[in-house]
């Protein structure tokens, strides 16, 4: 360090060392940086468990300094359920994609939030089974090109996307609810935000938190990752508007 | 002398669970087990477990998984078509080596079948349900206190050997009410180091996984399985007989069907036939073993398999006795339970 | 009126651990990072470097940005009547 200045950043302690493998720009890698520097701050390192889910993140235990469990395809949500029920202490969160949590894990995703589980969701949503070569998911857009809708997302055949932050925000005991991104600083700066919020309110116990992140998946969809901010910004935000959906009141917090 | 109760096969289940120190139990309805949920969600205010009623059986097995790595003890019920929605839930427990309770009430199947007893289930149970190369425990009880006994024995199990267990129940079993003594309160205090309970300073973190995506990684785990498998097997073989130090006729059978089949051999004694029963009260391990012991003696004739299914077990007292004396088969599915006169005129049919 | 310095700091990248995705190069409000397209890491990829050390004001939007965590942040102390 250079006489004079101070660190004023550098790469939190509780990601391990192992370099991270995702595509180059792909927002697991920069969720993962976010929810560990969360952790870190937060002091919980040694009473944080995550679940981890099958897709791309599939792997996201090598790269977290937490215990973490390996689910089946879509059964996070229960996964999640049995350890925090176990543990009620513990932070525990969910890591999965759009298919893990709303294609084959719809029941077990619904049901937890239904109950109120206090644990907080991370659902990186991009649009496509990236892990798998590219298929279409629930949440790809009308019109847009995967391996699966070569013609493009064609409602009349398969609906439309899914908007699972809209769906889980309508439970009782679900806490929070927020749509964040990180196409920009400011965005995942937000989306940092968004995600203490979540641990924070698991603390108080104030029910399920759900943070759903409109992400981008470059190599499945073809693009640079520069161009897959412009997707995300032109196509994918007007579908999958940036808010909060639902949170707590002033006095509960 | 612990407490005498007269209880049914499902309660006896749940209190014995509560007894061993359960601590979470996840399940879903399903006739004819649920009167374990509905005992220990009645029980639940009065002792510290978690009862928690899933959405699915796929949601309860991963429930378990969640809960069991966490470093608990837990437990679910469920009957033959929910035992089905497990499977994958299994294998998963079994590649990540966390202990687990399971006890299929099994009925009359394939497919949604009736709710009726049947044992129809061996060779999901024994022979893997799910996929890859895993094995669990199976114990199968007759009768309500080896509900209860299995209960403790296979909660033991998994601890010891950090693997899922099975018990292989059926409807009557779970219904019939008999005298039971249950055993003494156990307080439940383990030592797993390798739970995910929240990484710690003074160790690197846990992680729960059963994927190993190197073929020479998973190679490794599959041989570290297989070693435990071996270990199982030289150590947990549990039978039981009745009348089979001179007998010529050796009924192999196990569960329900094996009280039919004990009082058959009463009655063969009676018109002056030497039978004998051999009940394996394990599954898996099976006791190959000491049935190539008997196949082995001069004096006995044949083994007949007495079994409420198509013939399952048979094939396993086939592969024991490997071809030294005639195995044969009986059996009634639907969920009708033979009688045991059925049984003697079976088993004089083939002295003829 | 007395003067008011800009902030100033400086960035360290981990070359290995870079990507060359490009996004730090775009989020930098002083254009003071690039790529470097005359050599690669080990893993054959372009990682981005500090080109103009002197216009860095730490803002840290290139380490908040960067999916990878490969970027180290400094910044000048005890500047007089600093905007930062």
């Amino acid at each position: 360090m250079k006489k004079g200045y101070k660190l004023i950043y550098k790469r939190p302690q509780t990601l391990t060392k192992t370099r991270i493998n995702y595509c180059p720009g792909c927002f697991h890698s920069t969720m993962h940086k976010l929810l560990m520097e969360v952790v870190e701050e937060m002091g919980i390192q040694e009473k944080t468990v995550g679940v981890c889910p099958v897709g791309c993140s599939v792997f996201a235990y090598n790269y977290m300094n937490v215990d973490m469990q390996e689910a089946a395809h879509g059964r996070a949500a229960a996964v999640a359920t049995g350890i925090k029920r176990m543990l009620p202490d513990r932070y525990v969160f969910s890591y999965q994609g759009d298919g893990d949590l709303a294609a084959i894990g719809t029941a077990e995703t619904l049901h937890a939030c239904n109950r109120g589980e206090n644990f907080t969701f991370v659902f990186i949503n991009n649009g496509i089974y990236g892990m798998t070569g590219g298929q279409m998911a629930p949440t790809t857009l009308e019109g847009q090109k995967t391996t699966t809708s070569p013609y493009g997302r064609d409602p009349e055949k398969i609906g439309l996307p899914l908007k699972m932050a809209e769906i889980v925000s309508q439970f009782e005991r679900v806490a929070y609810v927020e749509r964040v991104s990180c196409n920009t600083p400011a965005n995942t700066r937000k989306a940092k935000k968004a995600l203490r919020n979540a641990f924070e309110y698991q603390g108080k116990k104030l029910g399920t938190t759900f943070i759903e992140v409109a992400s981008n998946c470059p190599s499945g969809w073809k693009m640079t990752p520069e161009q897959s901010l412009k997707w995300l910004e032109e196509r994918v935000f007007p579908y999958y508007p940036l808010k909060v959906f639902k949170k707590p009141d002033k006095k509960e917090v | 002398m612990g407490e005498i109760r007269l209880m049914k096969g499902n309660e006896a289940l749940g209190e014995a669970a509560i007894r061993a120190g359960l601590q979470g139990y996840f399940g879903y309805p399903i006739t004819p087990q649920s009167e374990v949920m509905e005992y220990l969600a009645q029980q639940e205010p009065h002792h510290n477990y978690v009862f928690l009623q899933a959405e699915s059986e796929v949601a309860a097995v991963n429930m378990m998984y969640g809960a069991g790595g966490a470093g608990a003890r837990v437990l679910t019920t469920t009957s033959s078509p929910g035992f089905s929605l497990m499977q994958e839930g299994i294998s998963y427990i079994a590649c990540a080596e966390i202990p687990c309770l399971f006890c299929n009430v099994v009925r009359g199947g394939p497919g949604l079948g009736t709710i009726q007893p049947s044992q129809s289930d061996y060779f999901q149970s024994t022979k893997g349900g799910g996929h890859g190369d895993y094995h669990t425990i199976v114990l199968a009880p007759n009768s309500v206190q080896e509900m209860v006994d299995f209960v403790y024995l296979g909660f033991n199990l998994a601890d010891k050997y950090r693997t899922p267990v099975t018990i292989l129940s059926d409807g009557a079993i779970g219904q019939m009410m008999e005298k039971v003594e249950l055993p003494d309160p156990v307080e439940y205090k383990p030592d797993k180091p390798w739970a995910t309970t929240g990484k710690t300073k003074d160790r690197e973190r846990n992680i729960l996984t059963s994927l190993y995506i190197q073929s020479e990684d998973m190679e490794k785990k599959n041989q570290k399985l297989q070693k435990k498998y071996e270990k199982i097997k030289q150590n947990e073989i549990r039978f039981d007989e009745y009348k089979t130090e001179d007998a010529e006729i050796i009924i192999v059978s196990f569960g329900l069907s094996s009280r039919v089949s004990r009082k058959s051999v009463d009655i063969g004694r009676a018109q002056g036939m030497k039978i004998g029963l051999f009940r394996p009260q394990t599954v898996w391990p099976f006791p190959y073993e000491k049935l190539r012991e008997y196949a082995d003696k001069d004096r006995v004739k044949f083994f007949i398999s007495i079994e409420m299914n198509a013939g399952q077990m048979v094939e396993d007292v086939k592969l024991a006795v490997c071809g030294k004396k005639p195995v044969h088969f009986y059996g009634r599915m639907g969920g009708i339970v033979p009688d045991s006169y059925e049984v003697i005129e079976q088993i004089k049919k083939i002295k003829e | 009126m007395e003067d008011i310095m800009p902030a100033k700091g400086y960035v360290e990248i981990d070359i290995e651990r870079c990507k060359g995705c490009d996004l730090c190069v775009l989020s930098c409000p002083t254009d003071c990072l690039a790529l470097n397209i005359s050599d690669t890491n080990s893993y054959g990829l372009y990682y981005a470097y500090l080109k103009e050390e002197d216009d860095c004001i730490a803002c840290m939007n290139c380490s908040v940005i960067c999916p990878d965590a490969a970027i180290t942040v400094y910044k000048k102390e005890d500047q007089p009547k600093q905007r930062s």
